[in-house]
């Protein structure tokens, strides 16, 4: 073939598609192909109307005592939610309720717009992403640092699997990375249980970093840690932010001051106050509940 | 892609990640072989072949207990799958242990064909309560593979379905303990019965031959011992290659952490119903060695103490040490057959304060105890 013919065939096949991509155009859709929606991918997370976590009227009591009472929340993909609330205002049992480990009385709970939590178990929502952060730091003692990051891993976590599973070699380089971002890679040998209480909290961190979590949920995270622990984690929630969406409950103003975009108030129960931390901090009734005593 | 992106990035030494944990380590090994040629060569050489008067002789009351030590043995390890490493205490592996017996024990019935007391092809019980054919569960007692298979499944049966209903409903800690407690209790009254077919409180004995070869000849009692060496000792393997593997360091974490567990996307009931059952399936295989051994199986191996003795073998010796309630298992029973010759009355005493001070100082056993003298934390 000659070039002339080369450039002659090409110039057709792009006119024959700008006549196509016209003709898209006036269909009703507008050039997409028709449709009813998008295709479920799977157990994946849907997040095309920008909320990964969505909480609506949920209440919750335990023998009279409403823990929960009408508590709506939503989170948009990436964000770093900060939640903050007096002693009893519900905020252990919300993430409870997340992660499954309590039934709402009422309400619904949606991670993404398709996915019904209420319908799973701790372990299936574990693995459709959720990860959480206890209050009290929660590791295997009895098991080295490198064992507590290997179980968590992320990967087929059924009976067989198990018994035959094999470090491969692109699981050992994100674990290798994990262990340097949680500064303990001087540490892999060491038993969990002899671990200092703010590495025992790294080490809750890193555990939820293998489960590559599309939202972590972190339950009062640099509690007894030092100062320059305290601002390493701060530093590492920032840069997870955006590829991940955190939910943090802390004390540590000064932590919450760092880290935060939006902070909410909960109190007994429901959400007091929702903003930045100054708009929540000269809130009245806030400063009534929480932060004035 | 790796999401655990650190904001700063400074030069890195690659870290040395631990390598898969060999399934023994080269001691270990010659140790396996060393306890393999005692078993299964210089013990029948020493009983069969010496002369009686040698000072070398092994003598058969020697032989029995040992080949019954190691019936216990098996329980014992299968003790520490469950609890030393799960955290679940079992006071109910009596049952299976007594389960896997009498399913080989209906074998040997069998076996004894018209040479019985009543010359019946009917084992004697069944002549004696009028009953004039096998009951329906007996129907595959003739065969001998049957019988292996039955072995294995009965006792799994009874755990997998005990286990799927107690683990679904998260019954944990004590709780499970003294419903596992119940159950073997429950079965024990139930076999006591005459009319379920298993001789009542006499249970089965008298057994005369097993696969057609006389049982009580000298030759049967070191092939039924070298068996249940083998056995055990590739039950060791077995241990040791679940618990060196992730499903193990599950278990494990299941006993510290199971909250953390779920948490992290695994799903408890799969795990503990696997280890649960394969542990009541060793501890059939073991009532099924123990059997042809001592000659009889009585509803009394399902009482409650046995099961609770279980459980004493694996914290004498060392939970969560694969080694240790083996070495339990020989301590307390060896020193239960030399007590209960020498001083009958005090054995159960001397039980009860064994017990007592190895909760108070020993939490680890025998074999943490060792490891201390030594220093090490091997």
């Amino acid at each position: 073939m000659t070039p002339d013919l080369l450039e002659q065939g090409s110039a057709r096949i792009a006119a024959r598609q700008a006549a196509l991509a016209a003709q898209a155009q006036q269909t009703a859709s507008g050039g997409r192909d028709a449709g009813y929606g998008r295709m479920k991918q799977g157990q994946e997370v849907d997040v095309a109307h920008g909320r990964i976590l969505y909480l609506e009227d949920v209440n919750v009591s335990f023998d009279g005592f409403h823990a929960i009472k009408n508590l709506s929340l939503d989170i948009a993909p990436g964000e770093l939610r900060c939640i903050i609330g007096p002693n009893g205002a519900g905020k252990t049992t919300m993430m409870d309720i997340i992660t499954g480990k309590t039934r709402p009385d009422s309400g619904t709970v949606y991670f993404g717009s398709t996915i019904d939590l209420l319908r799973y178990k701790e372990a299936e929502i574990a693995q459709l992403g959720i990860g959480r952060k206890f209050q009290k730091p929660t590791v295997f003692e009895h098991l080295s640092v490198f064992q507590n990051l290997e179980l968590a891993l992320k990967t087929d976590k059924g009976v067989r699997a198990s018994l035959f599973f094999r470090l491969d070699s692109s699981q050992a380089d994100r674990l290798a990375e994990v262990l340097h971002t949680i500064h303990l890679a001087d540490s892999v040998q060491r038993q969990a249980g002899m671990l200092s209480h703010g590495q025992k909290q790294w080490l809750e961190i890193g555990m939820l970093l293998m489960q590559d979590p599309k939202l972590l949920l972190l339950d009062e995270p640099v509690a007894g840690m030092t100062d320059e622990e305290t601002e390493r984690t701060a530093e590492l929630f920032l840069s997870l932010k955006g590829k991940h969406s955190l939910m943090v409950v802390e004390h540590d103003m000064g932590f919450i001051n760092t880290i935060s975009d939006i902070v909410t108030v909960l109190c007994e129960g429901a959400v007091l106050a929702q903003g930045t931390l100054a708009e929540v901090q000269s809130d009245e009734r806030v400063i009534e509940v929480y932060l004035g005593r | 892609m790796s999401q655990a992106n650190p904001t700063r990035t400074p030069a890195r030494t690659p870290i040395a990640l631990p390598g898969r944990e060999p399934l023994l380590t080269a001691r270990g090994w010659a140790a396996w072989c060393l306890a393999l040629v005692v078993g299964c060569v210089l013990v029948p050489v020493l009983n069969l072949a010496l002369p009686a008067d040698s000072a070398l002789h092994l003598s058969d009351f020697a032989v029995g207990l040992v080949g019954k030590i190691m019936c216990y043995a098996i329980c014992a390890l299968a003790m520490d799958l469950i609890w030393g490493y799960t955290g679940i205490l079992s006071l109910g592996h009596g049952l299976f242990f007594a389960l896997g017996g009498y399913a080989m024990g209906m074998y040997l019935m069998r076996q004894i064909g018209t040479d019985g007391n009543y010359g019946s092809t009917l084992p004697d019980f069944m002549v004696f309560l009028d009953w004039k054919t096998l009951p329906w569960h007996w129907a595959l007692s003739s065969s001998f593979v049957a019988t292996l298979v039955l072995v294995l499944l009965a006792p799994g049966l009874v755990a997998l379905v005990f286990g799927f209903f107690a683990f679904r409903s998260r019954i944990k800690g004590v709780y499970f303990s003294i419903i596992t407690q119940a159950m073997t209790f429950a079965a024990m009254l139930l076999f006591f019965r005459n009319e379920t077919g298993f001789g009542g409180n006499n249970g089965f004995t008298d057994f005369k031959r097993i696969l057609n070869v006389p049982i009580a000849t000298p030759t049967m009692r070191m092939t039924l011992f070298v068996m249940t060496a083998a056995t055990l000792l590739l039950f060791f393997l077995l241990a040791r290659a679940i618990v060196a593997s992730k499903f193990g360091r599950v278990l494990q974490a299941l006993r510290d952490a199971e909250s953390r567990v779920m948490f992290s996307g695994y799903a408890p009931l799969g795990y503990k119903l696997f280890i649960w059952t394969l542990s009541a399936m060793m501890c059939g295989v073991a009532g099924a060695l123990y059997v042809p051994q001592v000659g009889i199986i009585n509803p009394s191996e399902m009482s409650p103490a046995n099961s609770i003795e279980i459980a004493i073998w694996a914290a004498v010796g060392g939970r969560a040490t694969l080694i240790g309630p083996i070495l339990g298992a020989f301590i307390v029973n060896g020193a239960k057959s030399w007590l209960t010759v020498a001083y009958p009355d005090f054995w159960l005493y001397f039980l009860g304060a064994l017990f007592i001070g190895v909760t108070l100082f020993l939490p680890d056993g025998v074999v943490g105890l060792i490891k201390r003298r030594l220093g090490g934390q091997a």
